[in-house]
């Protein structure tokens, strides 16, 4: 599989609590929080850096995962936001929209 | 409250995190609303660079919620600057205006900045009923125009409907509005005093049968049975619960830098053009003097039936003299809801004289004894 890139929607709210992020979709106010590994990757998402990338040297850097179930985690995660419209992923790199 | 937001809130007690802020960018305002709290001139506001300077500081504090509001928030020629740093900093934001200058141009900004929801004060479906409220002809219309336009936008749009004997009649009138608008409705039965302290315009508001009214309506408070329970056996729960938001998860900061525990709560703490925000937030002594204060530190409060249940606002307790007091338009509500006298009225019926009993004793010293 190509390598995947993610950009935060701009139509979300985000803050750090105690560790973990808390986001608000405007499109229907819904609230998720997500655990440390879910807020690394989302702070990540800047749309240039493949995801690939970031599980590498972000994830597996921090905590103590096998990279290649990491990265199977990872993909699941960014398609879940995707469906919810917090997040945008493409296999080209992307601008926040 | 959804478990999540619950939880939410849970943490930032525990953590002392600021989760939601109100900043009046203007007490300016185009419309002279009969009930208003606010001096709409301009005694210095804060520059655009102090506000993204407050705002900087706002997300390093963790604020989450950031209401912008005023006065009318579109006063201020540098709103959307405004809008947009705070949105880049990538706060929740919900805004309250009186829609009367969103046009197409702007109502398209709000939408493309991703803001969560924009609130409006609806007094009447009627012109004539709103705009005397406001004082601005031809401002029921065009307020109904810019929700239109938001709206369209699918934008969340929520109709304030604040109730005073002026309009009280009409809120079937404005819910039926909102309903056809497709937007959001809500009700607010209490009139704030002035914060210079000036409490002629209480008056205004609504009180005893008609609140009572409103108490036992369903289309506005549900489960009328639920709603207007009488209040269970007050528990040690009751009496060291947070009485609420304002200096746990909340304060509100004025166009001047001025910081409030709450809107509705004028006790001065500090100001962001002296102090940073967070020192102010973590070490004003009446910041935390008023997170101090559980129910069972009120002398009144703490001995009344209702205090697990009672809506009570310190800040309006404040502005009756003591934040530590009961505030009668709480009481009011209570009663209105449950028919049950509160210890505040109990208190106040027994130091007044009965009137029947001088009365006769008039009579009787008037009759002479033979
Ligand atoms: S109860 Fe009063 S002081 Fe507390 S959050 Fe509500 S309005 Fe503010
Ligand atoms: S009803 Fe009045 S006295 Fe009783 S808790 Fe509420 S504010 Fe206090």
């Amino acid at each position: 599989m190509s390598s995947l890139y993610i950009a935060r929607s701009r139509q979300v709210a985000a803050r750090e609590l105690g560790g973990e992020m808390m986001i608000m979709s405007a499109r229907d106010s819904t609230l998720f929080s997500l655990n440390d590994v879910a807020t690394v990757i989302w702070q990540a998402a800047d749309g240039q850096t493949p995801l690939d990338e970031i599980v590498e040297r972000r994830v597996c850097a921090e905590f103590d995962v096998e990279p290649a179930e990491a990265l199977k985690d990872a993909e699941s995660l960014v398609r879940e936001l995707e469906g919810h419209g917090i997040l945008m992923v493409s296999e080209t790199p992307v601008v926040s929209g | 409250m959804n478990v999540l937001m619950e939880e939410m809130n849970r943490r930032a007690v525990a953590l002392g995190v600021p989760l939601g802020v109100q900043l009046d960018v203007t007490y300016r305002c185009n419309e002279r609303c009969v009930h208003c709290y606010l001096d709409h001139d301009d005694h210095g506001e804060m520059t655009t660079a102090e506000i993204r300077g407050v705002l900087d500081q706002l997300a390093a504090a963790g604020v989450f919620f950031l209401t912008l509001s005023g006065g009318e928030v579109l006063m201020r020629m540098d709103f959307f600057p405004i809008l947009e740093y705070a949105r880049l900093l990538m706060f929740c934001v919900k805004i309250k205006t009186n829609a009367f200058m969103i046009r197409e141009s702007q109502a398209d900004r709000i939408r493309d900045l991703g803001v969560q929801s924009v609130q409006v004060s609806i007094y009447s479906h009627r012109p004539e009923v709103h705009d005397a409220i406001t004082k601005l002809p031809g401002s029921l219309k065009r307020s109904i125009a810019g929700i239109r336009l938001l709206q369209a936008r699918g934008l969340k749009v929520i109709i304030a409907n604040v109730l005073m004997r002026q309009n009280y009649s009409d809120y079937a009138g404005v819910k039926a509005l909102a309903q056809e608008l497709g937007v959001e409705y809500t009700i607010d039965p209490t009139v704030t005093p002035r914060m210079d302290g000036d409490r002629g315009i209480v008056a205004l508001g609504i009180g005893g049968d008609d609140l009572r009214q409103v108490f036992r309506n369903p289309d506005l408070v549900g489960n009328v049975e639920e709603f207007c329970a009488p209040p269970s056996a007050v528990n040690d729960e009751a009496l060291d619960e947070l009485p609420c938001s304002a200096s746990h998860t909340f304060c509100y900061i004025s166009p001047y830098g001025d910081v409030f525990p709450c809107v509705q709560f004028p006790l001065p703490t500090g100001n962001v053009r002296q102090q940073r925000f967070l020192e102010i937030w973590r070490h004003s002594p009446q910041m935390n003097e008023v997170r101090s204060i559980r129910p069972r530190n009120l002398p009144v409060c703490s001995t009344c039936s209702h205090v697990g249940t009672c809506t009570r606002c310190p800040g309006l307790a404040y502005m009756e003299g003591n934040m530590r007091g009961p505030s009668s338009q709480d009481c009011e509500k209570s009663f209105a809801r449950t028919g049950i006298p509160s210890a505040n009225m109990i208190l106040k019926s027994a130091s007044r004289p009965n009137p029947s009993l001088v009365q006769i004793a008039l009579r009787s010293s008037a009759v002479p004894v033979s």
